[in-house]
């Protein structure tokens, strides 16, 4: 070992004293989370086996806050030097990038409502059902195979406490994911089974970049220690994470034995090329288009009238009712859309229970009412009021002049800011993701893990967000002509 | 024989410290062409936004027949309307409507507001336009025509309406002297089917050879013109 210090010490980009580790606290305990005794420190199994690996490497951990899913391309790009987050093992990250020996050992287990303890109790009890996971995982490529093989419907999900209660509250009829994540949210939340029988057994490892091999075979020595002694064991033991399976796991590693990223499934994505992977999620991205289009196109319908409605009552309603309108702009226009979302879909859940897709349309359309509405109620303001005048004196009525002339009118000056928030909804469409509706960022995002690569799902995804919004902007250049507003 | 259909008595109107009517007192009768002559700024168009009924006005009244306006915070809906029924006005920037053909802009009105078959409507229109030698010009859009066009179809879309009185603001601001006459002859030709006509102007040579009573605006007050 004391001959790779050197080498080491050229590969790593930071001062030598620091160990730099990513992970991300929103996955939480039992692997990595902010102490909810002391904000500010982090707590977790894999806490302490960064600092582990950092004392054992004569360095001090600094940890690097990254996205779950984008913990590969951060370690790739030299954020941080190893990934360690509850991190699983695939055959495409043993291809891509560098990993550790597995030091944990988890088993996929479905849960289900307690009711349906008896019904449900593999996939193929699921035919028809929805069954929540997080994107990205092991678990999500099983069901995406489920939904050839078993006609079951995968709902994916940005974080692990969100499948189970919605699981609780019906919105999915099972959850599939590691029994570590289901074992944690079984304390937390009451109301669902998880079943006995595994469906498929994984591995945490820690992940590396590929040009960085020389410091995952240090770690490696530093784990294999750690499970010879019992120092993994006794953090196990002590985050209640300790079981049967790990023993035979660290055996099977010491004995230099190798040990199959996934086994219990067939073969996942194993190794494909970047014209296979486009190949396979084409497909998949071409729905998820089609998801994005119809909902941008539904809220968009809808964030009009609604915007109409609007700028009408704040130009003609009663001093109440501009007031109360005025607060609604404020506080839609004033707060992130992403919260809006929440609230409606989780926080509502106990009152209304809106489908993904409907709280998704409903939120986009409650939030773009309220730029529509500024937009409308500048056009309606812009109208000369010479034109409103000629209108009056003909003896149309205030309904007629609106609906007649100021409307028209108001129309031509705000085509072209529509034109804009509609190509700015088709993309923050991608927002509706956390409701677990399937579009196209989130597809795309899903294939990147998948192959550990942006480059190709990138530009793939840019290509067809460019193929919608192109005909919406020609679409609008061309009525802009038509219906053009008289030159100065 | 001389039925009064606009009366204007005591009228005062100002916008903060600015007067701008000041006891404006006149009456015009059945198929007269009046002219509000005075140099620009003395409140001319102001008299005539006050009698259609867009301006509401402090003090004093304004009756159309038996529509009255009264001085105070503003008119009544009902009131507005029965007024428009009988009076028109041609603005002098015209005010076409952008949006809407030359033929759309002439048959809106009366569809929408008179409830008339837009069919009856459109006939209708086009002949005006045809009276008014415009014609050719029923599918253009506003911005298209000439000025002394928009004038005659701003007159044809006053017209479709039937009003008793109409009011033309500074109508020959725009025209030359051919135009000038043309237009002289064609409001001769409305005082003859009866209707009533109140002209703002400033153009001494039009007043004097079309008008059959000339009113001079001076202060925000009107006086009979000593020459008519």
């Amino acid at each position: 070992m004391a001959a790779m210090l050197p080498i080491f010490a050229l590969e790593a980009a930071t001062p030598a004293k620091e160990f730099r580790w990513a992970g991300d606290p929103e996955g939480g305990a039992p692997f990595v989370e902010a102490d909810p005794a002391q904000p500010d420190k982090l707590v977790g199994f894999d806490v302490e086996i960064a600092e582990l690996i950092a004392h054992k490497l004569g360095r001090e951990p600094r940890f690097v806050n990254i996205t779950f899913t984008s913990i590969d391309q951060s370690i790739e790009r030299g954020d941080a030097e190893i990934g360690l987050s509850g991190i699983e093992d695939t055959p495409a990250r043993r291809d891509a990038m560098a990993p550790t020996v597995p030091y944990y050992e988890f088993r996929e287990v479905l849960s289900v409502r307690d009711a349906d303890r008896q019904r449900f109790h593999t996939l193929a009890d699921l035919r028809g059902r929805r069954i929540g996971t997080l994107g990205g995982t092991i678990a999500y490529d099983i069901l995406l195979r489920a939904e050839r093989e078993h006609g079951i419907q995968a709902v994916s999900y940005d974080d692990d406490v969100h499948p189970y209660s919605d699981l609780v509250i019906g919105r999915v009829d099972a959850v599939l994911l590691d029994n570590v994540l289901a074992e944690r949210r079984a304390r937390s939340v009451k109301g669902f089974t998880i079943q006995p029988t595994s469906v498929a057994i994984g591995h945490y490892v820690g992940v590396l970049a590929q040009h960085n091999a020389a410091l995952r075979d240090q770690v490696n020595d530093i784990l294999r220690d750690a499970m010879r002694d019992g120092t993994l064991q006794r953090i196990f033991r002590k985050w209640r994470v300790w079981n049967d399976d790990q023993p035979a796991l660290h055996a099977r590693v010491l004995a230099g034995e190798p040990v199959i990223a996934v086994s219990g499934v067939a073969a996942t994505n194993a190794a494909l090329s970047a014209w296979q992977a486009t190949l396979r999620y084409l497909p998949s991205l071409l729905r998820a288009s089609g998801i994005t289009i119809a909902l941008s196109c539904l809220a968009m319908a809808l964030a009009v009238l609604l915007g109409v409605a609007i700028a009408s009552g704040r130009v003609y309603g009663s001093a109440l009712l501009q007031t109360m309108l005025t607060g609604y702009v404020e506080v839609m226009r004033g707060t992130p859309i992403l919260l809006q979302l929440f609230v409606l879909y989780y926080g509502l859940a106990e009152v209304i229970r809106l489908p993904a897709f409907g709280a998704a349309l409903l939120g986009l359309a409650l939030n773009y009412a309220a730029y529509e509405s500024e937009i409308y109620r500048g056009a309606l303001e812009a109208v000369p009021l010479g034109q409103l005048e000629a209108a009056r004196i003909l003896g149309l009525s205030e309904r007629r002049v609106l609906t007649l002339v100021r409307g028209p009118q108001a129309f031509r000056f705000a085509l072209a800011p529509m034109t804009n928030d509609f190509i700015a909804l088709l993309k923050d469409s991608s927002l509706v993701s956390v409701l677990t509706v399937l579009e196209l960022t989130k597809q795309t995002q899903i294939f990147a893990t998948n192959i550990g690569s942006w480059v190709v799902p990138g530009l793939l995804c840019a290509a067809l967000y460019l193929v919608m919004s192109l005909p919406l902007a020609t679409l609008a250049r061309r009525l802009e002509q038509r219906w053009k507003a008289p030159s100065l | 024989m001389n039925e009064a259909m606009l009366h204007l008595r005591g009228v005062n109107l100002s916008r903060g410290q600015r007067i701008i009517l000041k006891g404006t007192t006149f009456s015009v009768d059945r198929g007269e062409l009046v002219a509000l002559m005075g140099p620009s700024g003395v409140g001319k168009t102001t008299v005539l936004r006050v009698i259609a009924g867009l301006e509401t006005f402090q003090s004093g009244s304004v009756r159309v027949q038996e529509i009255a306006l009264n001085g105070g915070n503003g008119h009544a809906p009902k009131t507005l309307q029965q007024l428009r029924a009988r009076v028109g006005m041609v603005f002098q920037f015209h005010y076409l409507f952008e949006h809407l053909s030359v033929l759309k802009n002439v048959w809106l009105a009366p569809v929408h507001a008179r409830g008339i078959a837009q069919r009856e409507a459109e006939q209708r229109a086009r002949g005006l336009l045809a009276s008014l030698g415009v014609e050719h010009r029923a599918t253009a859009l506003p911005r298209e025509l000439s000025g002394g066009e928009a004038q005659r179809v701003a007159i044809a879309r006053a017209l479709a309406v039937d009003p008793l009185i109409l009011l033309l603001d500074e109508p020959t601001a725009s025209l030359d002297a051919e135009r000038r006459t043309e237009l002289g002859d064609l409001l001769r030709g409305l005082i003859r089917e009866g209707r009533t006509l109140v002209v703002a102007t400033h153009d001494e040579d039009f007043a004097r050879t079309c008008a059959t009573r000339v009113l001079r605006v001076r202060e925000g007050r009107v006086f009979e013109d000593s020459a008519s």
